[in-house]
């Protein structure tokens, strides 16, 4: 479960912080920006509490 | 045990309460990284950035007044903070009653106790401003604000402040996991606030950006503000020996490094980031744009930036709560936990009615280090110099008094005399006065001291 979740998890920081970076590159819209971000939040809530009991 | 909790619970005084800590309970540098890299990620980071804009900074002056006033904050925690913590291994608290007896340790505790929860109140106005956004009556607070701005706010802050007492007054384990779980993602949501905001700039120039021009009605500060607020907006931690509750677990001294996490992610990137939310919002609406934190990350994130300013106010506030409650139980001892907590969560929530706490950020971050460093001054003297001075060590403790004259005097006559100052001599923060205030007491200490409790053989 815990590589799972660590993998999982490390999908969601990035899905945080790179379409904000696509938006400044122009690569990317505002509008999926933010929803790239709160699905990943989503992500990112439901897999950090797998990831740090297990650490 | 998890980071946060491990500093929430020696605050809570349920281990090692009055004693040494023991060499078993000590803990690797790992332990206190993670810490302080969370801690100092928080809600209070939304509102300092925008400030340091309102107060006009450079942009010069505020990557490298970031720099060195991080800089030596983190020297005086690695080389002062943790060198006495491991040196005595006690609690602030034990050490101070130790120092100055019972009575004195129950005035400190108060005056920490109200200075949380006016510290708490302001979180729970930046929470209030991310609850608000989906609710057009609920008007924002501008720099001007300092009453509630309506009815539609004061139902937001009275709900915010109610959920959160009722949180702190079950316990603490459940916001400091949520706070451990947040606190990486909320430092990429500071970033990512930033990345997000500059394609929406009229002007990408730096120095348009940071132009330098304070927004109307505030103080115009530059490298010298911006260094010493941030040395000094944590200084009831290190100058002040707040973190010895932390810190005496340090197995290694290596340990004091770790508030570079903090500073350095939280007080350097995540302020200059939250800075540029509001460079934005002044670029567009001028001296009219308001620092709320809520809608400007709303505009620049969407509804994450709305979690992120909620959790971001709530793990802040909710500990604080937690512990000004334990302060004011440590003043009325008969008080049970939950009423001590109750008491404080009603004050922190009244306190944030009023914007006043939170865009005056700066100036009571600084209020507050000048309230409570003193404290650390009498601790250093007591520990490296009373010996070779000739002054009783632990004069509570060896029966010299129950009541330390020398160290009231000391804490209450040179931060009285700062807050004087700041006045007189119009500085823009209080944090201009901390040093000096901090050593002010050391001396006074000393010279009081010399001529009230002399060291047993110097009697002779």
């Amino acid at each position: 479960m815990k590589p799972i979740a660590i993998t999982v998890g490390t999908v969601a920081l990035l899905g945080t912080i790179v379409p904000p970076m696509l938006f400044l590159a122009g690569s990317l819209g505002q509008d999926a920006m933010k929803l790239a971000m709160l699905v990943s939040c989503l992500v990112w809530f439901v897999t950090a509490p797998v990831w740090m009991r297990a650490n | 045990m998890k980071p946060e909790e491990l500093k929430v619970e020696n605050l809570a005084a349920e281990e090692y309460e009055n004693e040494r800590v023991p060499d078993k309970a000590l803990k690797g540098p790992s332990s206190f990284w993670g810490m302080y890299a969370g801690e100092h990620t928080a809600g209070t980071e939304f509102m300092i950035g925008p400030l340091f804009v309102a107060y006009g900074v450079g942009a010069g002056d505020l990557i490298l007044g970031l720099l060195l006033g991080n800089l030596a904050a983190v020297l005086t925690w690695r080389y002062l903070t943790t060198t006495v913590a491991m040196r005595t291994r006690y609690t602030l608290y034990h050490k101070l009653e130790m120092i100055c007896g019972r009575r004195l340790v129950s005035g400190y505790n108060f005056a920490n106790g109200l200075l949380f929860c006016f510290l708490a109140g302001a979180m729970v106005t930046v929470s209030a401003t991310a609850v608000g956004v989906p609710f057009p009556d609920v008007r924002m607070p501008s720099f001007s604000d300092t009453m509630p701005t309506g009815v539609a706010w004061s139902v937001v802050v009275i709900l915010i402040g109610l959920v959160m007492t009722f949180v702190a007054m079950r316990g603490y384990h459940m916001v400091a996991r949520v706070a451990n779980y947040a606190a990486p993602w909320m430092f990429l949501i500071f970033v990512a606030s930033a990345l997000a905001t500059i394609p929406n700039l009229e002007s990408r120039e730096l120095n348009d950006i940071w132009t330098g021009v304070p927004v109307e009605g505030n103080p115009k500060i530059g490298f010298w503000g911006v260094f010493f607020f941030a040395w000094f907006c944590n200084a009831a931690m290190h100058l002040g020996m707040s973190d010895m509750s932390v810190l005496r677990y340090a197995k290694k001294a290596s340990s004091g490094w770790a508030p570079a996490a903090g500073m350095y992610l939280g007080h350097c990137i995540a302020w200059i980031s939250a800075s540029l939310l509001f460079a934005y919002q002044i670029q567009r609406f001028g001296d009219d744009a308001s620092p709320a934190p809520g809608p400007m990350v709303f505009e620049a994130v969407g509804w994450v930036g709305l979690i992120c300013v909620v959790i971001a106010g709530w793990t802040t506030a909710n500990p604080t709560i937690y512990r000004a409650g334990l302060a004011f139980q440590g003043v009325l001892p008969r008080l049970s936990r939950a009423k001590a907590t109750l008491i404080a969560g009603a004050v922190c929530t009244i306190a944030g009615l009023f914007p006043a706490f939170a865009m005056q950020l700066l100036d009571f971050v600084g209020i507050y280090g000048m309230v409570l460093a003193p404290v650390g001054a009498i601790i250093v003297v007591d520990l490296f110099l009373a010996e070779r001075l000739g002054i009783a060590r632990d004069p509570a403790r060896g029966g010299v008094t129950s009541f330390n004259l020398a160290a009231l005097i000391a804490w209450v006559v040179p931060a009285a005399i700062g807050f004087w100052a700041v006045g007189f001599f119009s500085m823009p923060l209080p944090t201009y006065a901390t040093l000096p205030v901090w050593i002010g007491s050391g001396v006074f200490y000393i010279v009081l001291s010399k001529i009230m409790y002399p060291a047993p053989a110097a009697k002779i």
